[in-house]
């Protein structure tokens, strides 16, 4: 389904924010410690197999019975409680710095709502719904715009992931938690879903496009703006709004109003559709559309049994949602 | 080959451990502590935090005599049980069946209240988190009331038909040690339900 | 050396009808065979739960593969996880408690031999409830279907409107059940433990591998029994209407994650603990030294069970909690390393100026010290607590856990197959295959579980049945799934070994490895009545003082 993508590498060691680098930092000194006392630990454990070993010469003859001794008890009790403070209050740091971090005015605000098996966004202070595809406006430093997250579920349990913008945190129904996110450098950054949600957690994906303040400004205008009136497709918009797609499904501008399944007032200005489960292309959306289960078997979006020319008036109506 | 004695010159000092059917039942009891503190746990977390329907201060009457008559109860078998170290086994019955009586009572008051609950109020296990949580931990300990009436029935039964002496002491003490774990286990759930969660 | 007893015994075996044999084992209180029965048992279900764990690997072993459907593939790690915890580790570790405390106690049997048959039927008839709900579990629908709602059974996942049919009630109803066994057989190990002790062994006397049971026994009672307490409330929630964890009604999804994780953080050290028994008991045999600091080592694991009851929201530091929450989890799971630290250093000061014979049971124990000295660091990696908000939920995660329980567990219950099968049988296992087994399985674990850790720092969730190439997963996870075969090979390896050498094994004798604590006073396999005379002991080493009466073990302790 999809073409041979770029390789797209999320690794949580290529920090892009000020969050992800602060836990980047914690975790180099975190594995140095650990990775000393491995060596040492484990350096002490191979001498002791290699000279400790049972030789020929020393059968019947037993080592001497040693028992245990209280100052090396001490030591190795001791020195481990101090690796532990240090530990932690470099941990306890991390934790405040970040949880604890004071919203700036400048903040963008987004709602995000998990559902089973795709992620609603809301920008309520800008007036924008969409779906799957998070446009934020990138935060160098001299203009701090953090986007903040309110993170609410529809039904079960989901986590928001990218890895190269934040450490994850879960939307969890009858909850509401908060996030944020400062990202340095403008591109794409994926993620996906990281709580088992259902049949489809694996196929319930996130792209986050960090736009420049001009891109962002652009994005947010037509994000805005109600589906264009193309007297063309009103065949497929016909199609739309009598075989129930309006009863999941919001068009801005018009009758369709479902607040079940994605908003799809600017489908075509995302670039995949199902939650990342396939590029948008014509034929994916012909095929999603006629056979959910083809392309993401278990999601909750049914088949609506179309004739194929109801399916294309249909598709021709959705291309024109930009 | 298998004895590591010590010379026969001394004798060997006393070995004695506990008995393993108190062991066995302390166990039980902190196991089922456990459980309980969840449930008790739970019914605090959601005080006031039903979204409709009745409230405890609405609907619950806080239900003295039925507690007096379990609490006492610890006190019947108390001395069932010492009456029975002593071999009186006639006596030993008469507390013994005291003690059901009283259970029995307590028994009976719990489910005049749900009647009362369900029938007058509209509250079931479903209507609402207070629903949910007050039959479940009250119902919990019911549950635990009549798997000990049973034991004490049988008990009962075997005592009757003469076949309960002396030797039995250490077993009905393990037994009253299950009731009284019982009966601390209203105090708390009293607590919680009708004083603290009102 | 077969002593009189074990001669006339097998001869009446050999007598008897088959069905006889069958009725004694399935009527039988004796400890030694309740023990047997759960091993049995649990290696059946290691072979289903690895089996489940194989069609794993191949479906992620390339992204958009379609070996199974993402429904086929989501019942099967529900039902590896659950399987492997509840119907092999547990039973496993309670079947070698069984076999092994009365024995190295002094004790001819259990504290309540009925009680232990009825756990160990109660434990076996819940697994078997579980997997029929292949064939059950979609009730209305007809067609079965396992839980697939993974083995925590998050809410609201596991409620009616999202796990319709019955699939999650065989879950719950298997694992309750299960749960009540394990409590019996705490109650019994706890009883036996303190009431039956030869004279002579007082608490200070004792093997570790008692100390360790009586503390896991412990834990058991007071870490098992949250997750019944749930369990009955999801069963209220699913079947009476009730609002426990139904977030439509007011109630909370998080009161049930920490319910769980109340059990199942205790659940991880109720399973290691028994796992440090047998390394503890192993390793001095193998060293020819007593075990150093055995007062610490006693203190350290008490130490453990109490502070691992205070751990466990790490399991839930990506759910929201404050930083003040977050903060103190993460001082307690990095408390908790330190007496668990503390083990393994006295393990290695037992091994230190000693004469170290490389048996396989020692192969497996020293393995075990590499390998749960890594799982442990990547433990405290963790309690980093922003760093475990990139790395929880993430194949990070899967590969420390499963570090610690086949790095460190399983490699224990080899190296404590290996050590107690002679007592047993009657019988060696060959060291010859055991040597395969140790390193097809070493190199089949590393090469799985080592590499495992990167796709989870690369952003690889857990739980998905697929994945999108070009993330830099798929070499990885491929490699992943050629050590989990090797395993495998390894694990039949292992199976043959333990058949075969029924037969064709080197007659044991009493005490093959010229060991010190009393199992090892009695023949092989020990009579039904385990000891002629109740001995009486003197010290922590009651067969070092018999071998070595001119330097007594009584005279240092």
């Amino acid at each position: 389904m999809l073409d041979a993508p770029s390789t797209h590498i999320t690794s949580v060691f290529a920090p892009a924010s000020t969050s992800a680098r602060a836990i980047y930092d914690l975790s180099l000194f975190v594995l140095a410690v650990t990775a000393v006392i491995f060596v040492i630990v484990g350096s002490l454990l191979l001498y002791s197999i290699v000279r400790f070993r049972h030789r020929a010469a020393d059968a019947g003859r037993e080592p001497a019975q040693v028992y245990g001794s209280t100052q090396i008890e001490l030591a190795w009790t001791v020195i481990p409680v101090l690796i532990v403070v240090v530990l932690f209050l470099a941990t306890a740091r991390v934790i405040h710095g970040i949880q604890d971090a004071p919203k700036p005015p400048t903040a963008v605000e987004v709602i995000a709502i998990g559902h089973q098996f795709w992620w609603e966004f809301r920008y309520p202070k800008l007036g924008i719904v969409t779906a799957n595809e998070l446009h934020i406006p990138v935060s160098d430093p001299p203009r701090s715009v953090p986007t903040y997250l309110t993170l609410l579920s529809a039904d079960t349990d989901h986590s928001f992931w990218i890895p190269e913008l934040a450490g994850k945190t879960d939307l969890i129904p009858n909850r509401v938690n908060e996030m944020w996110m400062d990202p340095q450098r403008t591109g794409v950054f994926l993620g996906q879903c990281a709580q088992y949600c259902g049949t489809q957690h694996a196929k319930m994906l996130l792209r986050v496009v960090v736009d420049s303040a001009e891109d962002f400004e652009a994005w947010t205008r037509t994000q805005r703006l109600s589906a264009p009136q193309d007297h063309e497709v009103m065949a497929g918009r016909r199609v739309f709004e009598t075989t129930a797609c309006m009863n999941c499904h919001a068009v801005g501008g018009t009758a369709a109003n479902g607040l079940f399944g994605p908003d799809l007032t600017h489908l075509m200005s995302r670039h995949t559709i199902a939650s990342g489960a396939a590029e948008n292309t014509r034929e994916n959306l012909r095929l999603w559309i006629e056979n959910p289960e083809a392309l993401k078997p278990g999601s909750l979006m049914p088949a609506m049994k179309l004739t194929d020319a109801e399916l294309d008036a249909l598709v021709r109506y959705l291309e024109t949602l930009r | 080959m298998t004895t590591f004695a010590a010379p026969l010159a001394e004798r060997p000092p006393a070995w004695n451990l506990p008995d393993r059917g108190r062991v066995g039942m302390a166990c039980l009891i902190v196991a089922e502590s456990a459980i309980f503190t969840i449930f008790v746990v739970a019914y605090l977390f959601y005080v006031g935090k039903s979204l409709s329907g009745p409230t405890p201060r609405d609907v619950l009457e806080t239900p003295i005599f039925y507690t007096i008559c379990l609490l006492s109860s610890s006190l019947t078998i108390h001395l069932a049980a010492r009456f029975l170290e002593r071999g009186e086994s006639r006596t030993f019955l008469i507390w013994w069946l005291l003690t059901i009586v009283l259970g029995g009572l307590f028994m009976y008051g719990t489910g005049q209240e749900w009647y009362r609950l369900i029938y007058e109020h509209g509250l079931t296990i479903s209507t609402n988190l207070f629903g949910t949580t007050y039959y479940s931990l009250v119902g919990l300990h019911a549950s635990h009331v009549t798997a000990g009436l049973v034991m004490l029935c049988t008990v009962l039964v075997f005592g009757l038909a003469g076949r309960v002496g002396r030797s039995h002491s250490r077993r009905i003490d393990v037994l009253s040690l299950y009731w009284h774990f019982v009966d601390a286990v209203w105090v708390i759930v009293f607590t919680v339900v009708y004083v603290i969660g009102r | 050396m077969s002593s009189p007893a074990t001669a006339i015994r097998q001869t009446e075996v050999l007598d008897q009808p088959w069905v006889e044999t069958l009725h004694q084992w399935v009527t039988t209180v004796d400890h030694k065979r309740v023990g047997i029965l759960y091993i049995l048992y649990a290696l059946v279900f290691l072979v289903i739960g690895g089996i489940e764990a194989v069609t794993i690997r191949i479906q992620l072993m390339s992204p958009h593969n379609d070996f199974v459907s993402p429904q086929v593939f989501n019942r099967m790690f529900t039902m590896h996880g659950t399987t492997m915890i509840f119907f092999v580790a547990m039973p496993i570790l309670f079947g070698f408690g069984n076999y092994l405390v009365p024995l190295m106690i002094g004790a001819r049997d259990m504290a309540f031999p009925r009680l232990n048959a009825f756990s160990f039927w109660l434990s076996a008839l819940s697994g078997f409830l579980l997997y029929f709900s292949f064939l059950g579990g979609s009730g209305l629908y007809g067609a079965g279907s396992a839980p697939d709602m993974g083995w925590w059974a998050y809410a609201p996942l596991a409620a009616r409107a999202f796990s319709p049919g019955s699939s999650a009630d065989y879950w719950t109803i298997a694992v309750l059940v299960s749960g009540f066994g394990s409590i019996g057989t705490a109650v019994n190990l706890i009883a036996t433990i303190l009431c039956m002790r030869c004279p002579g062994m007082t608490l200070g006397r004792m093997p570790l591998l008692s100390w360790l049971y009586l503390t896991m026994s412990g834990l058991a009672l007071i870490g098992i029994t949250p997750l019944s307490a749930a369990q009955l409330m999801l069963l209220v929630d699913r079947y009476l209407g009730g609002h426990f964890f139904d977030t439509q009604a007011g109630g909370s999804a998080t009161l049930w994650m920490h319910f769980f994780w109340i059990f199942g953080h205790p659940e991880v050290y109720i399973l290691v603990i028994p796992a440090f028994a047998f390394i503890s008991e192993i390793i001095p045999v193998f060293s020819r030294k007593p075990i150093f600091g055995y007062p610490v080592m006693v203190a350290a694991t008490v130490c453990i069970a109490f502070v691992s009851m205070s751990v466990w929201a790490h399991h839930m530091f990506t759910i929201g909690m404050n930083s003040y929450a977050n903060s103190f989890f993460a001082i307690t799971t990095m408390a908790v390393g330190v007496p668990t630290g503390i083990k393994i250093f006295n393990w290695l000061g037992t091994m230190w100026g000693g004469r170290i014979q490389f048996k396989t049971p020692m192969l497996f124990s020293i393995a075990f010290l590499f390998q749960f000295l890594i799982a442990g660091l990547t433990g405290i990696i963790q309690a980093a607590v922003p760093f475990d908000w990139q790395l929880s939920l993430s194949y990070f995660v899967v590969a420390h856990f499963h570090y610690v329980i086949v790095g460190g567990i399983l490699f224990a219950l080899f190296a404590a197959f290996y050590y107690w099968y002679p007592k047993v049988t009657g019988r060696m296992l060959s060291e010859r295959l055991g040597k395969l087994h140790f390193w097809l399985f070493v190199i089949g674990f590393h090469l799985c579980f080592d590499v495992m850790h990167i796709p989870g720092l690369l952003g690889m969730p857990r739980r998905i049945y697929t994945y999108e190439p070009g993330r830099g997963w798929d070499t990885l996870n491929l490699i992943v799934t050629i050590g989990a075969f090797i395993q495998g090979i390894a694990v039949l390896v292992f199976l043959w070994n333990l058949i075969v050498s029924c037969w064709k094994g080197a007659e044991a004798g009493n005490d093959p490895w010229d060991a010190w604590t009393l199992e090892w006073s009695v023949s092989s396999p020990p009579p039904a009545y385990n000891f002629a005379s109740i001995p009486r002991v003197a010290s922590r080493r009651p067969l070092w003082d018999r071998k070595h009466p001119e330097d007594p073990d009584s005279r240092y302790e």
